[in-house]
């Protein structure tokens, strides 16, 4: 900035806007604009597209000995798998509160973490559960049922063989 | 058969040793004034300092040594967390044998990991307690109001550094801790249910799923808890401290009352005028900095030396600091479960201990508990420098309209309503116990946690009115917070057993 011999202004004063750089400002724009997109674009990165984790769907063979109303646990699944009369379906017995697993039992299933307790049928009957257990897709096989943990049923959705 | 040049070489080599320390500290002793300062502003790590302190500054009651001691307690764990990484596996199972290890067989990794675990406690403690501090000394006010706002953001990456270490052990504690926090991460999804639009705009989900970097907690989590605690978060750390410590000095030191300089007793024999006349303006960098400083019209006769006098005092803050977490780390290890199970819960299964107020409000809303009133706190902090402009009894312990009263006041309301809703809440229920088809929303919208933010907000507008002052307004609030804060905590912390059920003692839980 050139300073005009005799002008007033003294080094206290704030410096008029400096004549426009057009240079400047444009290299100041195009930095600023590719820091954003760079910034943008790398953000994606922590959202995976594949999630690395175990299948979702798995077969169970129901025990002839299941009662009607007896969950049946499968070995690593948080899924509780009945028969009745009606047919065989299956709840997740992941709580809806915050995630921990629920204990199915006789009058329903009870969760260890808040108390939230569900009836039979996965309805919510106290606690601060905010919603119903999920019911999962059964798909009758060969002897075997398919569960997929991943798509839920209206409930009551109930197969038979 | 020795020339001058040999003779020369060999005394320069017997002069070195000296000429090194010579050449490192170049002001030689800090025995004079003028050589205290160039001490402190020759040196990159002590001329974060000023030269001279004001003698208030040095007065315990003025901060306690506080933050003094929450930086010491960092430093603590920072020594201690790069050791234990010599060890630590971020890999499900491993980790949890690599814990283990370090506990059992790594020679003296017991000790390092409890003084770890126990100097990240003394450290959220002391924050805490320093944050109470500037906010009762009513430090905050201007010029000091960004820096209070950078003293959130270090309340808000300590808590970060301690939940994000919990995990890292890989236990049933730790897993289930998690496990409710990263769904708690996705609790916006209770109101976005409630009201049906979850399929379009899930925040809540994208949270958790961010978290965690998958759908479950499994290796991605692991390895982005330990990301996010050993490295993200601690440089944040640092970054936000320097800042911290940076504005301190451009604030002109710490905050102290207007009658400061009459109040304080006459200095000491060893002190004397520096300068015989006032200075009548002060010269900064140069003339292009404009402003006058805070010591135009006045010698620095209240101020001493940083330089030993400051220093000192750091160091006994440091030693008792480190002191502490030692002895702590002799009595007491830190805890380690069985192996992470994600198919059976710990039962009760309790976060950190400072979460655990957050947890007993969850366990009406897990909305309101785990995002909603921790929001509000953060907002209604953050506000505090902006919304009090007031100036009487900066620097003052409870200074400012309303003062000790309003805190005495304030500590029956907070303490009282916080009692009642929880006993009510214990002992009655809630909603969902009188009336099943309650709406989620509802429940919500009406619960312990909502009620008693709400009883607190209505009694500090009523002491906005009554004292004509925002200063009594955020007296009261922030003292019924902190007494919400504690009751909710000793609640979830000694009152909460299996299944969350109330107990008296933990000699009445159900044995399973
Ligand atoms: C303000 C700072 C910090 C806090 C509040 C903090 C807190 C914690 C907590 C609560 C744990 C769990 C400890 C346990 O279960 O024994 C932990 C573990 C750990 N921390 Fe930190 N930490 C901090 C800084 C650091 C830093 C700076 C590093 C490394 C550069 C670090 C490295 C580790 C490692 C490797 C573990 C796993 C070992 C273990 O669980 O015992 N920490 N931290
Ligand atoms: S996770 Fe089931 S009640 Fe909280």
């Amino acid at each position: 900035m050139t300073v005009v011999p005799g002008s007033p202004r003294s080094r206290l004063d704030p410096e008029p806007l400096p004549r426009r750089d057009w240079l400047g400002l444009a290299s100041l724009w195009s930095a600023g604009s590719a820091m954003l997109f760079a910034l943008l674009g790398s953000m994606r990165l922590p959202k995976a597209a594949i999630v690395a984790a175990q299948s979702k769907g798995f077969d169970v063979a129901l025990p002839e000995s299941l009662r009607i109303g007896e969950a049946f646990v499968p070995p690593n699944r948080a899924v509780a798998v009945f028969r009745d009369a009606e047919g065989v379906y299956a709840i997740s017995t992941i709580c809806t509160h915050l995630g921990c697993v629920v204990k199915p039992g006789a009058e329903g299933f009870e969760c260890p973490c808040h108390g939230s307790r569900f009836k039979p049928d996965g309805a919510v009957s106290r606690g601060p559960a905010p919603r119903p257990l999920a019911w999962l897709k059964v798909t009758p096989g060969d002897g075997i049922f398919h569960v997929d943990e991943g798509k839920t049923v209206p409930p009551g959705t109930k197969v038979t063989v | 058969m020795s020339t001058p040049a040999l003779e020369e070489l060999k005394s320069n080599l017997r002069a070195a040793p000296k000429r090194i320390l010579d050449t490192a500290f170049r002001s030689g002793k800090p025995s004079t004034d003028r050589t205290r300062s160039t001490f402190i502003f020759g040196n990159v790590f002590l001329h974060l300092h000023s030269t001279r302190v004001h003698r208030w500054t040095l007065r315990w009651s003025t901060t306690l040594g506080l933050g003094l001691a929450t930086t010491a307690a960092f430093l603590i764990t920072l020594i201690t967390g790069v050791l234990l990484m010599f060890y630590y596996k971020p890999y499900p199972d491993a980790a949890y044998q690599s814990i283990k290890d370090i506990h059992f067989v790594v020679p003296t990794g017991r000790f390092m990991r409890n003084i770890h675990r126990w100097a990240a406690n003394v450290m959220v403690v002391a924050v805490i307690l320093h944050m109470a501090r500037a906010f009762y000394t009513a430090s905050y006010r201007k010029p000091r109001e960004f820096n209070w706002l950078i003293g959130m953001g270090l309340l808000a990456t300590t808590l970060g550094l301690s939940f994000t270490g919990y995990l890292l052990p890989w236990d049933q504690l730790a897993y289930w801790a998690i496990t409710i926090g990263a769904n708690i991460a996705q609790s916006p999804r209770e109101v976005t249910d409630a009201i049906g639009i979850t399929d379009w705009f899930d925040p809540g989900g994208a949270q958790r799923f961010l978290l965690l970097g998958s759908d479950t907690l499994g290796p991605e989590a692991l390895i982005r808890f330990y990301l996010l605690h050993v490295m993200i978060l601690p440089l944040a750390l640092v970054a936000l401290m320097s800042v911290h410590f940076w504005r301190i000095r451009k604030d002109g030191g710490l905050a102290r009352p207007a009658g400061a300089d009459e109040r304080l007793p006459d200095p000491a024999g060893a002190m004397y005028p520096v300068f015989t006349q006032a200075p009548a303006k002060t010269y900064s960098l140069a003339a292009i900095v404009k402003g006058r400083t805070a010591a135009v019209g006045q010698g620095p006769e209240n101020t001493v030396p940083s330089m030993p006098h400051l220093f000192y005092a750091e160091l006994g803050v440091f030693m008792l600091t480190t002191l502490v977490c030692l002895a702590l780390a002799l009595v007491s290890d830190a805890p380690l479960k069985e192996l992470a199970n994600p198919n059976v819960p710990e039962n009760p299964a309790k976060a950190p201990w400072y979460f655990l107020g957050l947890q007993e409000l969850v366990s009406f809303s897990a909305f309101v508990g785990g995002i909603g009133i921790p929001m509000i706190v953060l907002a209604g902090l953050g506000l505090i420098p902006y919304l009090d402009r007031e100036d009487s009894g900066t620097g003052e312990w409870f200074g400012g309209s309303g003062g000790p009263g309003v805190v005495k006041q304030a500590l029956v309301v907070g303490f009282g309503a916080a009692l009642a809703i929880e006993t009510f809440a214990i002992r009655f229920g809630w909603i969902r116990e009188w009336y099943l088809a309650a709406p989620q929303l509802l429940i919500t919208i009406l619960n312990p946690g909502t009620l008693l933010a709400a009883a607190y907000g209505i009694y500090s507008v009523w002491l906005v009115k009554r004292h004509r002052s925002a200063r009594a307004g955020a007296l009261g609030l922030f003292t019924c917070f902190l007494c919400g804060f504690l009751v909710l905590t000793a609640i979830g912390t000694y009152f909460r057993g299996p299944n969350w059920v109330f107990y008296w003692s933990p000699s009445d839980w159900p044995r399973h």
